[in-house]
């Protein structure tokens, strides 16, 4: 074994740190994450909304195909077809609704109990990895897995903090990890 | 509904008081985790849990750990990118938790760079 770093995106905690790495590489400032799962419903839904620079018509018709987008223009490129596929795999899909100058909003779903849904993963360790490599971005999380909600926003915690220490203080991060704890 | 606590974050603001932050820029050491599509599936949040750990129980205040995208060396992730403000900057290929825990024990706490895990010596800095 070369080491016990997963080889894969095994799960979809790192497909959301992926899709969300794109966000901030397009300039967002805010970065609002919705996950929820209705078992009723059988469904899973993944919503990322971003205020970045966003995409023209063009670039969000060819941003699903790894091969069609090329690496000196694309700011996505490999994260949204792997995710597609991960949904499309678990009787799902992905859309992509953007604006240049508004931002981009990525839609997956999944069903839920479908055998080849990828766990959700640690999503924790997504969130914090976000803020750690992000600290100039905020972020709106919030889920609600069969009734069990979390939510969490930086702004709120920046607010709090007045200044007196970062939002990247390992304390703070304790405190946002006891959250999906 | 799981949420923060303002308590707790009042706690921490109030532990604050009286020391001293430093800002962005005015660290002794940089830590970059490339996080790229191919990081990310290459393992390297795991790099940054194991950095993060690292870093909590050291106590440095003097010590950045961030991120960045991919460097074009996508058969090499996990990287990283360490930039020490005395010396050339030292990128680290096909990390795992172990390796990065001895760069950061001998490159970021001692300032001896891991020859064993480097890439190369001196590269572009942005610090």
């Amino acid at each position: 074994m070369r080491n016990v770093c997963p080889t894969e995106m095994i799960d979809l905690s790192l497909h959301i740190l992926d899709i969300v790495e794109n966000s901030t590489k397009a300039g967002a400032k805010l970065v609002e994450i919705y996950l929820s799962e209705d078992a009723e419903k059988d469904l899973l839904q993944i919503i990322i909304r971003d205020n970045g620079i966003g995409m023209d018509r063009e670039m969000v018709k060819t941003v699903r195909d790894p091969f069609v987008t090329t690496r000196t223009t694309r700011r996505v490129g490999l994260g949204l077809p792997m995710l597609e596929q991960a949904a499309k795999e678990a009787n799902g899909g992905l859309s992509v609704i953007s604006k240049p100058g508004h931002g981009t909003e990525v839609r997956v779903t999944f069903q839920a109990s479908h055998i080849d849904r990828k766990p959700l993963g640690d999503i924790a360790s997504s969130i914090i990895t976000l803020i750690m490599g992000n600290p100039e971005v905020d972020f709106i999380y919030e889920s609600d897995l069969n009734g069990e909600k979390i939510t969490l926003d930086t702004q709120a915690i920046r607010a709090e903090l007045e200044g007196t220490t970062t939002i990247t203080d390992p304390a703070v991060l304790k405190l946002i990890r006891g959250l999906f704890m | 509904m799981s949420k923060l606590r303002i308590e707790d974050l009042k706690r921490i603001k109030e532990s604050m008081a009286g020391t001293v932050n430093l800002r962005a820029g005015d660290q002794r050491v940089k830590i970059t985790v490339h996080m790229g599509t191919c990081g990310i599936a290459a393992g390297a949040r795991t790099i940054m849990n194991t950095l993060l750990k690292k870093l909590e129980e050291s106590g440095a205040n003097d010590v950045m750990l961030t991120s960045s995208g991919c460097a074009g060396l996508c058969n090499h992730e996990p990287m990283i990118t360490i930039e020490d403000r005395d010396s050339a900057p030292v990128k680290y290929v096909n990390l795992n938790p172990e390796k990065a825990a001895r760069i950061f024990d001998e490159h970021v706490m001692n300032g001896t760079p891991v020859s064993d895990y480097a890439l190369s010596m001196g590269s572009e800095t942005t610090h």
